[in-house]
């Protein structure tokens, strides 16, 4: 295929364009306080739109991991708190081992009863969330609570700046964590024999099974996969905003569903890359962020996250079909 | 003896629907016996002929769209916004009395509207989904966003509280003793289970779902079909709008949006296959009592909204494990 077939590239043309387009309606947008905002707003979607690319690829969709994200932060927080824990590590993996075996649950209904993924995720998401509101409690853990080491984590930037009126701002390090994640996927991706069947398992799930692939375990991996990252991301946002509230992530699955499929992935299964799935949260995060800029009330937010997935879908799907004619 | 026979017939034809029958009738045994004096109330039932037919309508709804192998996530933006349009006209044509005595004339516009809005929601997920070939989880995702982001740009985020008195006896009312709602439930159950069981848009919209590609060979206009289905689902949810807004007497962007899942439970739950091909107006509608009776009956035992969300959630993986079981036995 051409370069400039590709669909990374496309998207970041079209990122481009749409950079240039609000820069020049607001020329505040080039500012880097903005652009590091912008960044800083991309790390949680973007973790989570890793784990539903995953899913995404293998012909699934996902549309528990925001009860899953939310319920593995809250828990593991109820955990430092109860243990009177202060440290970084031992809670994100904690955290990303409950979203894992959340994720479990989802695999055993999706493999073992093959039930379509939009519906056993409606059901899981519905009881975690459900389980967590109405046994473990509902009220936030204001930032007096919050276990110090996680905050001091959750501050740390790269690059710090000061402005010309005295205030500083910076980049904050977490972006490290996610482009870190989200390397360590594209390799999987790439270059490992469960990456691979995972694409395989999306393109044909019955030649996948033929040719030797193990759908039982890919079946797990994906969702295994896909539940540590939404723990993970729950947890470090929580760090991040100095403030756990077991309401949270309310809705964030269409945010991040539409940020995928605008990187190019297909419902189908079978295509889509961590590359673009980065590009589509970015594009996502930018267009929101920017409405408020461009001076376009927020109530239209909504509206026009549902108009970009209908079109990105639309284009994909033009894609699939052009691809396979 | 024929009789008999017949009744055999039905037993093994429809088990669906008597599995479903005794599970509604264990589940008010067991409510029953768990709290008698507050769960065999009169008012009890009463409130419940009321609250369930905006639910029941959706999931007939969402029945409607998996018949043909898609799912409609947009019902409850399209029942919302229903609802907010005719409230915003009829804010518009209030008199100096007030809302509450618009005439007849204008509330029979503003369900027009309401529907029109319905029928037009349909058909937009209609078309994108069979001209422009997005899969309907998609489409409807998208779409529902866009409905229900009009109208929280219609109302600015707050309900739009105050529908004409004709308006809200559409909700409230009542028609011989019994409640409006469930009068209107009950004659459009009956009308939609004919459509599907008796008039060849029904019969072909099954054959679509069992095997899209012989219907094809077998010369059906599937995209019409799909699109008259997706346009039918819309009405359906407009209708379930009116209800809502009209027992409410308010409209809102973020009412009802529990009753997604409840919705693809119930239609699941109701024996309809979300592969296309299988479900009955029956099953659903039973399938609604029998779920509404449970939760009526923990909202007395005083458990949490939230652990009712579990509940349903716990429900609907087990009726997924139920039903693979009896398809590998049988």
């Amino acid at each position: 295929m051409a370069w400039f077939q590709k669909s990374e590239v496309v998207i970041a043309g079209i990122l481009v364009l749409a950079m240039i387009l609000i820069g020049l309606v607001n020329p505040a947008f080039w500012s880097l306080d903005n652009m590091f905002s912008l960044l800083r707003s991309n790390i949680i979607i973007g973790i989570m739109a890793l784990g539903v690319l995953l899913v995404m690829i293998s012909g699934g969709i996902d549309v528990s991991f925001p009860a899953f994200a939310v319920a593995a932060m809250y828990l593991t927080i109820k955990g430092m708190l109860y243990f009177n824990y202060d440290g970084v590590v031992l809670p994100f993996v904690a955290a990303a081992t409950m979203g894992a075996l959340f994720g479990c649950l989802n695999a055993f209904f999706v493999y073992k009863f093959r039930m379509i993924p939009l519906i056993v995720t409606l059901g899981t998401g519905s009881m975690v969330r459900g389980f967590l509101l109405g046994v473990v409690g509902t009220s936030m853990i204001n930032i007096n609570k919050m276990p110090d080491a996680l905050i001091d984590f959750g501050k740390s930037d790269i690059i710090n700046m000061v402005k010309p009126d005295g205030t500083t701002f910076g980049l904050t390090a977490m972006i490290l964590v996610y482009v870190g994640l989200a390397i360590a996927l594209h390799f999987v991706l790439r270059y490992t024999m469960i990456g691979r069947g995972v694409y395989a398992l999306g393109g044909d799930p019955e030649a996948a099974s033929r040719v030797g692939f193990n759908i039982r375990k890919i079946t797990f991996f994906i969702y295994c996969v896909a539940g540590a990252l939404a723990g993970f991301a729950g947890l470090l946002h929580s760090g991040m905003i100095w403030l756990a509230n077991p309401r949270d992530f309310v809705g964030l699955e269409l945010d991040v569903i539409a940020a995928v499929v605008l990187g190019g992935a297909s419902i189908f299964g079978g295509r889509g890359s961590v590359l673009g799935t980065m590009l589509g949260v970015f594009m996502l995060v930018m267009v929101k962020n920017s409405l408020i800029i461009m001076k376009i009330d927020t109530t239209w937010q909504r509206v026009v996250v549902g108009v970009i997935i209908v079109i990105a879908t639309a284009i994909t799907a033009w894609r699939d079909r052009r691809a396979n004619a | 003896m024929k009789n008999a026979m017949d009744f055999r017939n039905l037993l093994n034809k429809d088990n669906n629907i008597v599995q479903l029958i005794m599970m509604t009738i264990l589940i008010f045994v067991v409510m029953t016996a768990l709290s008698p004096d507050k769960f065999l109330r009169y008012y009890n039932f009463e409130s419940i002929t009321y609250t369930f037919p905006e639910l029941g309508l959706l999931s007939i709804a969402m029945m409607i769209a998996m018949l043909t192998g898609g799912i409609d996530l947009s019902v409850i933006g399209i029942a919302n916004l229903s609802g907010i349009f005719a409230g915003v006209m009829f804010k518009k044509f209030a008199t100096d009395a007030g809302v509450a005595d618009t005439g007849f004339g204008i509330v029979l516009m503003g369900g027009v509207i309401a529907l029109g809005t319905g029928l037009v929601a349909g058909a937009l997920n209609g078309l994108l989904i069979t001209r422009l070939k997005i899969t309907p989880i998609l489409a409807t995702l998208g779409t529902g966003q866009i409905f229900t982001g009009l109208a929280i740009v219609m109302t600015g985020g707050p309900a739009i509280v105050g529908f004409p008195n004709a308006w809200a006896f559409i909700g409230n009312g009542k028609i011989l003793g019994l409640a409006t709602p469930f009068v209107l439930f009950v004659v459009l159950a009956c009308l939609i289970a004919f459509m599907l069981r008796r008039t060849t848009f029904g019969i072909n919209l099954m054959l679509i779902g069992t095997n899209p590609k012989a219907a094809l060979f077998a010369g059906l206009k599937r995209e019409k079909m799909v699109l008259l289905s997706y346009m039918l689902t819309g009405v359906m949810a407009s209708i379930a709008g009116i209800i809502l807004s009209g027992r409410t007497n308010a409209a809102k962007s973020d009412y009802g949006t529990s009753y997604l899942l409840q919705a693809v439970l119930i239609a699941v739950l109701g024996g309809t296959n979300p592969a296309g091909g299988r479900g009955t107006v029956l099953g659903v509608s039973i399938a609604v009592v029998a779920l509404m009776l449970l939760s009526s009956g923990f909202q007395i035992l005083r458990f949490s909204n939230h652990l009712i969300d579990f509940i349903w959630g716990a429900f609907l993986l087990l009726v997924i494990a139920l039903n693979a079981y009896k398809n590998r036995t049988r």
